[in-house]
């Protein structure tokens, strides 16, 4: 059973307040990877958000670019018990790409290139609290980091920040994705330490 | 992220559900391959454990440990042959 762990144990107890309960503060930067790491260029690379009138909204690279980019430092909390602080980060937010986006519906699954996919409510997207990330501490996202481009969730753990995210479609409901379909929490606040079912 | 096989995953079957995968033959619910689990491709995370198909890359099942208890999904393959020994 000893391949199959449920991380690192946390340090509770620590004294700073920018980390949720049962993390540990970390400086490198651990990968996680649930199948082969997906190879694709920013030349064959897009993204798409798909509404319930089968409306989809493409951006390839470089329209991606031209949305707009901006500067996020924040800390990023993995369910795995550790946790990275100020991490700086560039990309362009949320807000932007779903300003045209017509939809009644609350949820979204975010589909990634090598058939990854997560959950959220569309409301955790919007009012700043999310990025399409293109870069990591000054550098552009790694492949293993889910370059060339990932989603940002910083107030959810970081499962939620699809690596190598290629598109969203839009939800009546709040379906599960990879992980949330096989024991971990449908919405993931490590503040209130959502790991599990 | 390089995968192991799938003797990577003895102890936790022998655990979870008392099968010897090493002898256990599953066939792939994507590409209706079927092969020894030990052959199948797993990807151990601190989340859990992902086991592929070594074919087609379809996930063939998941173990995660949470904190009460273990989940084992084996939604990707049709069936699995267990012999008696």
């Amino acid at each position: 059973m000893g391949v199959i762990n449920g991380g690192f144990g946390g340090r509770h107890g620590s004294s700073d307040p920018r980390l949720p309960p049962g993390q540990t503060h970390v400086y490198d930067w651990p990968v996680l990877s649930t199948g082969p790491t997906p190879n694709v260029d920013e030349g064959r690379w897009s993204f798409t958000i798909t509404t319930e009138d089968e409306v989809t909204h493409r951006w390839n690279w470089g329209e991606l670019q031209e949305v707009g980019v901006e500067d996020v430092v924040t800390d990023i909390h993995c369910v795995t018990h550790w946790s990275k602080l100020d991490m700086a980060w560039r990309g362009v937010p949320m807000d932007r790409l779903f300003e045209d986006v017509e939809t009644s519906y609350d949820y979204v699954m975010v589909r990634s290139y090598g058939g990854y996919t997560t959950n959220l409510p569309l409301e955790d997207l919007l009012d700043g609290q999310a990025w399409l990330a293109t870069e990591a501490e000054g550098e552009p996202l790694t492949p293993e980091h889910g370059g060339p481009a990932r989603l940002l969730v910083p107030h959810l753990y970081f499962w939620k920040s699809a690596k190598w995210v290629r598109g969203m479609e839009m939800m009546p409901s709040d379906d599960p994705g990879f992980w949330e379909q096989n024991g971990y929490h449908l919405r993931g606040d490590p503040w209130r330490e959502e790991r599990y079912w | 992220m390089t995968h192991v096989d799938g003797n990577a995953l003895a102890g936790a079957f022998a655990t979870t559900l008392g099968i010897e995968i090493t002898v256990t033959v599953g066939r792939c619910r994507s590409c209706g391959s079927s092969f020894n689990l030990a052959c199948a491709h797993v990807f151990i995370t601190a989340m859990g454990a992902v086991m592929r198909c070594g074919h087609c890359q379809a996930v063939l099942g998941v173990i995660v440990r949470g904190f009460r208890e273990t989940l084992v999904n084996l939604s990707g393959l049709d069936y699995i042959r267990v012999p008696h020994l």
